[in-house]
């Protein structure tokens, strides 16, 4: 089922839970009854991407959608569909071509498939749009732009909103199938001609060599695999990183998790800093350790070259924590909220967006179920067949035992440390 | 740690112009040649959190029962399998314990199984016991304040001679003494019949939780079990309501014309509504105003019965609130909502035979958590108040017959010396001669108080003796908060955790705040602290309730997370650092300060 090309933006710094309902007016989109006639088939806002639209707008634009509609901070876009690629496709009539260049194509040959994919790659991007597939992305880049702008900004001609441009294969994340971190993902891209610049990017990514040898190896029909692109507002990351719903270090499900670091989340991601790490009892909501550490790099947006990138963290914010305990126990409860909302344990990417009003900062980039503990059964710390008066007794015993085997552990009383 | 170790007890120095102290003290309560070498094997540290001042003689009743009875409930009572008594000694004035661990395997295993049957009888017919020991103390109290304290008569009745009574006033006096003597170590053995089963049970629960959830605050535990109706906020919930009754009545502005509560009260009787508002005080002194605000540990603790400056200090700030349209009520049904929340929430995270037993021991954590939170009003509140109220009867007695100057000096005597001068009174009176008493005790008072003023600027070491490597005994973790780590900060060797603070303590109760500090030494100085100030004392009092709705947050030298303190700030909401050693001593009033509850930590920023 698809719902539409309405784009449900929330407004920046507002409820993310009360999203506003927005109609793209143009000349594509007719209007039935207040709702969104589907005629352009091309765009589909992040929160109207039903788990059921998977084929269509890729997993990472479903699980977004998931999210806002659980009432859960995520940047604000749309999903460029399937539908979208495949009207390049046909519509400008290199489908054959791709077909013709892709059969008889060797996987083994690695020479041979780098010169197939530089050709499709080059078809894709030289080729025109559709210009019904044009006009849909400039619409919703246009309103999207508004949507993020402050009110300052509004009615003014800037270049637009800057955002990420990031290719979603309908085949990833569905089991037996992973091509996760074979597509491409643009970051701070601005301005509309630049949009549609990577969204063919996007689209010509599925053809890179690797791709290709990929499905040739796994049996997947080239014809069978689409691209949908998503189109999500740039984080201008104060701050980010990763947290678990969990303590991944014992599996303690009463605890969240937070690595955090300076600007964007991609440096503790990849291992480059060594992050603060927090962790918060998640049913108190205490924060009951954190551990600060030096920082000393940051990914970070540079406006005026339209690029994100890497610089020291100047000597003052290196040692000092990166986030607020205000906004640790925020993200804590966004974490209980994406958990609940998912039944299982999860792994989140997050950022403190500077460009939203406080309170309200916190966005979620991604969110997978955790892996490691949430598929082992829980171990047992007592046993049935001991009772309280059992328990009360090693407990008053447990000083005793400490003195003849080992003084090195915990003394066992009762007290804080 | 090995190599550093407390001062020997012998060779601690008598401070200069104290010698002779040990003559104010029974000769067992002494550290002695004859039992030297035992004493020195022992680990000894100072009860500043019950007994902080010096002992006043007289007041070592208190110490002595608390020994007696804490000691024979584990020892003789309930067999606790690893833990006999708490045992005494007083240095230079100052009160040493030391635990006294059972650590030969053997010995431990007989005492299980005996303390399997009585300790398992008392949890499991807790309620009854429990229901039981309300009434035994409320008539302990009974028979204290029915104690008559009669004088000695220069002759006595007819009716004596008419009944062929046989029996004098001085007889009356010796027997009346013996009562209140007596009857202060039954309350304190009552004390101990639940005390240490309770914590036990609830240190045991605690334990589980920390296994279950580590690094679960503590906080948290405690606020699973928290109580509903605790006793000990009574007196400060029956504040509010005069205040409340005070602006009912419209004789608020009464309370702005004086500080003294007889002025205040002089305003009150002119009214037909002040009458009114005044018989409601009445009603709710019996027992709301038995109430210290130290410990009740010494005869000097200020009871609201005996001085209402405090209460109607409160009482005072209540009127203003109400007036200023805030709300004076504890939130008791958010209380109780959250204690219902996290305990169902953690539960959830819970499955098969831990579930069971996180539920089974949070079940008797919160059936012995009453007696635990509401002992401490029956026995050293209500009952010390009467106590030392009572005792202050044969003091007036010995200064109408020229013994004592004031009524306060028989404080100055041990109970035996009490005693010994009710002999010298009532021989001479039966006699018909002079007593040695007007010209001996006036004179060594003199001495005493001399002596006590020396002994009270000296500083007492936090221990004495070599520790153990590890902290064992599990009440003094439990009671005193004294853990090998505490221990270790004592002597200076505590690891520097890079944290940014000055002091650290037990996480009291959770919170960061900063203001500025107000050092108060003792109650007498609780009416200087202003809203907004960090509290820094060597220990709080429940009784200081009104003041918790004023401060930012509590510091004290002395307590651990279940110490009164700690369960008066959670309940207040006043983040609270406890147990940080030398809050008193190193920060100064006026001094910034952040305090941060949850960490246990005092950063001092000016």
């Amino acid at each position: 089922m698809v719902a539409g090309c309405a784009i449900t933006v929330p407004r920046m710094g507002r409820d993310f839970r009360k999203p506003r309902v927005v109609f793209i007016q143009t000349d594509l989109v007719g209007q039935m009854d207040g709702r969104m006639k589907i005629e352009s088939r091309y765009l589909l806002a992040f929160e109207d991407c039903l788990r059921d639209c998977v084929s269509l707008v890729g997993g990472k634009s479903t699980g977004l959608g998931s999210m806002i509609r659980a009432g859960i901070p995520v940047p604000p876009g749309f999903a460029i569909t399937t539908h979208a690629y495949r009207a390049m496709l046909t519509g400008s009539g290199i489908e054959a071509a791709i077909a013709e260049l892709l059969d008889g194509a060797d996987s083994e040959d690695v020479e041979g498939l780098e010169k197939t994919s530089r050709m499709i790659g080059d078809m894709i991007e030289t080729s025109p749009m559709p210009a019904d597939v044009e006009s849909a992305i400039r619409a919703g880049y246009a309103e999207l732009t508004a949507l993020c702008s402050s009110e300052q900004d509004a009615g003014t001609e800037g270049p637009g909103l800057p955002v990420a441009v990031r290719s979603s294969a309908t085949a990833e994340d569905l089991p037996g199938a992973s091509f996760a971190g074979q597509q491409d993902t643009f970051l701070w891209v601005v301005g509309v001609d630049s949009v549609l610049d990577h969204v063919k990017r996007c689209w010509s990514s599925l053809y890179t060599a690797r791709a290709i040898a990929y499905r040739i190896e796994q049996g997947y029909d080239h014809e069978k695999i689409y691209m949908s692109v998503c189109i999500q507002k740039m984080v201008n990351a104060r701050a980010a990183g990763v947290m678990f719903t969990l303590n991944p270090i014992n599996g303690d499900r009463s605890k969240v998790a937070v690595d955090a670091s300076w600007g964007l989340g991609e440096a503790v991601a990849s291992g480059e800093v060594t992050p603060d790490n927090y962790l918060v009892d998640k049913i108190a909501m205490r924060i009951v350790r954190r551990t600060v550490s030096s920082k000393a790099i940051e990914y970070r947006a540079n406006p005026s070259e339209r690029r994100v990138e890497l610089s020291d963290v100047p000597a003052d914010r290196m040692d000092i924590p990166c986030l607020s305990d205000d906004e640790i126990l925020a993200l804590s409860r966004v974490a209980r909220r994406v958990e609940t909302h998912h039944g299982c344990p999860q792994d989140l990417e997050w950022a403190i967006d500077a460009d939203l009003e406080p309170p309200n900062t916190i966005v979620l980039l991604q969110s997978r179920p955790e892996t490691v503990w949430s598929g082992r059964d829980r171990v047992q710390v007592s046993s049935g067949d001991r009772s309280t008066m059992d328990y009360i007794v090693a407990n008053l015993l447990t000083g005793v035992r400490l003195r003849h085997s080992s003084p090195d552990t915990d003394d066992g009383g009762g007290t804080a440390s | 740690m090995s190599d550093t170790r407390f001062p020997n007890p012998f060779e601690v120095p008598t401070p200069e112009g104290c010698e002779g102290w040990e003559n104010l003290y029974p000769y067992y309560y002494l550290f002695s040649e004859e039992r030297r070498e035992f004493e020195e094997s022992k680990f000894w540290f100072f009860d500043g959190m019950h007994h902080p001042e010096v002992l006043y003689p007289f007041d070592t009743i208190t110490s002595e029962s608390w020994w007696v009875a804490l000691g024979e409930m584990n020892t003789r009572v309930f067999i606790v399998p690893p833990a006999l008594g708490i045992d005494q000694r007083v240095l230079n004035g100052r009160l040493y314990i030391s635990a006294n661990a059972i650590t030969d395997e053997e010995v431990v295993g007989e005492r299980v199984a005996h303390f399997m049957e009585r300790a398992g009888y008392y949890y499991e017919n807790w309620d009854e016991l429990y229901g039981n020991w309300q009434d035994k103390a409320r008539q302990t109290i009974e028979d204290l304040k029915a104690v008559e304290v009669g004088a000695l008569p220069d002759m006595e009745s007819l009716d004596v001679v008419h009944s062929g009574r046989g029996l004098t006033s001085a007889y009356d006096l010796l027997v009346a003494f013996n009562r209140v003597v007596e009857n202060m170590h039954k309350i304190w053995h009552l004390h101990f019949e639940f005390l240490n089963l309770g914590y036990a049970a609830y240190l045991t629960y605690f334990g589980f939780c920390k296994e279950l959830f580590p690094d679960i605050p503590d906080q948290v535990v405690a606020q699973m079990v928290a109580g509903i109706d605790v006793l000990l906020f009574r007196p400060d919930a029956e504040l509010k309501k005069l205040a409340a009754k005070a602006v009912e009545l419209g004789v608020g502005d009464a309370f702005k014309s004086s500080t003294e509560p007889e002025v205040v009260l002089g305003v009150l009787e002119q009214s037909e509504a002040g009458q009114r508002w005044i018989a409601e005080l009445e009603k709710a002194k019996d027992p709301w105003f038995y109430f210290s605000t130290g410990s009740g540990f010494y005869h000097h603790h200020k009871t609201w019965i005996n001085d209402q400056t405090f209460p109607f200090s409160g009482i005072t700030d209540y009127i203003g609130k109400i007036e200023a349209g805030i709300s004076i009520e504890r939130p008791m049904a958010e209380v109780i909502a959250e204690r219902d929340r996290l305990s169902a929430e953690y539960a959830a995270l819970l499955d098969g035979d831990d579930l069971k037993n996180f539920n089974d021991q949070l079940g008797l954590a919160r059936t012995v958590f009453p007696f635990i939170e509401d002992h401490n009003f029956y026995v050293e509140h209500w009952h010390h108040a009467v106590f030392w109220n009572k005792m202050r009867e044969f003091g007036q007695i010995f200064v109408d017959a020229g013994f004592f100057e004031e009524v306060d000096d028989m404080f100055y005597l041990h109970r035996f010396e009490v005693e010994a001068a009710l002999y010298d009174l009532i021989s001479s009176w039966g006699v018909g001669t002079p007593a040695r008493g007007p010209g001996y005790w006036p004179k060594e008072i003199v001495r005493r108080k001399v002596l006590f003023e020396k002994l009270s600027e000296w500083s007492p070491p936090p221990a004495l003796g070599e520790p153990p490597e590890v902290v064992t005994e599990p009440f003094t973790i439990m009671l005193w908060g004294i853990t090998t780590d505490s221990i270790q900060n004592w002597l200076g060797l505590s690891d520097d955790d890079g944290g940014d603070y000055d002091l650290k303590g037990f996480a009291g109760s959770p919170g960061t705040v900063e203001g500025p500090a107000r050092v108060i030494l003792s109650a007498d100085e609780l009416a200087d602290v202003k809203e907004g100030e960090v509290l820094v004392c060597p220990i709080t009092n429940p009784s200081w309730g009104p003041v918790f709705s004023k401060i930012a947050a509590a510091v004290t030298d002395i307590g651990g997370m279940m110490s009164h303190a700690s369960i008066v700030c959670r309940e207040y909401g006043v983040p609270a650092v406890v147990g940080t050693g030398f809050a008193t001593k190193k920060i100064k009033t006026g001094q910034r300060l952040r305090v941060d509850g949850a960490a246990g930590t005092v950063k001092v920023l000016d």
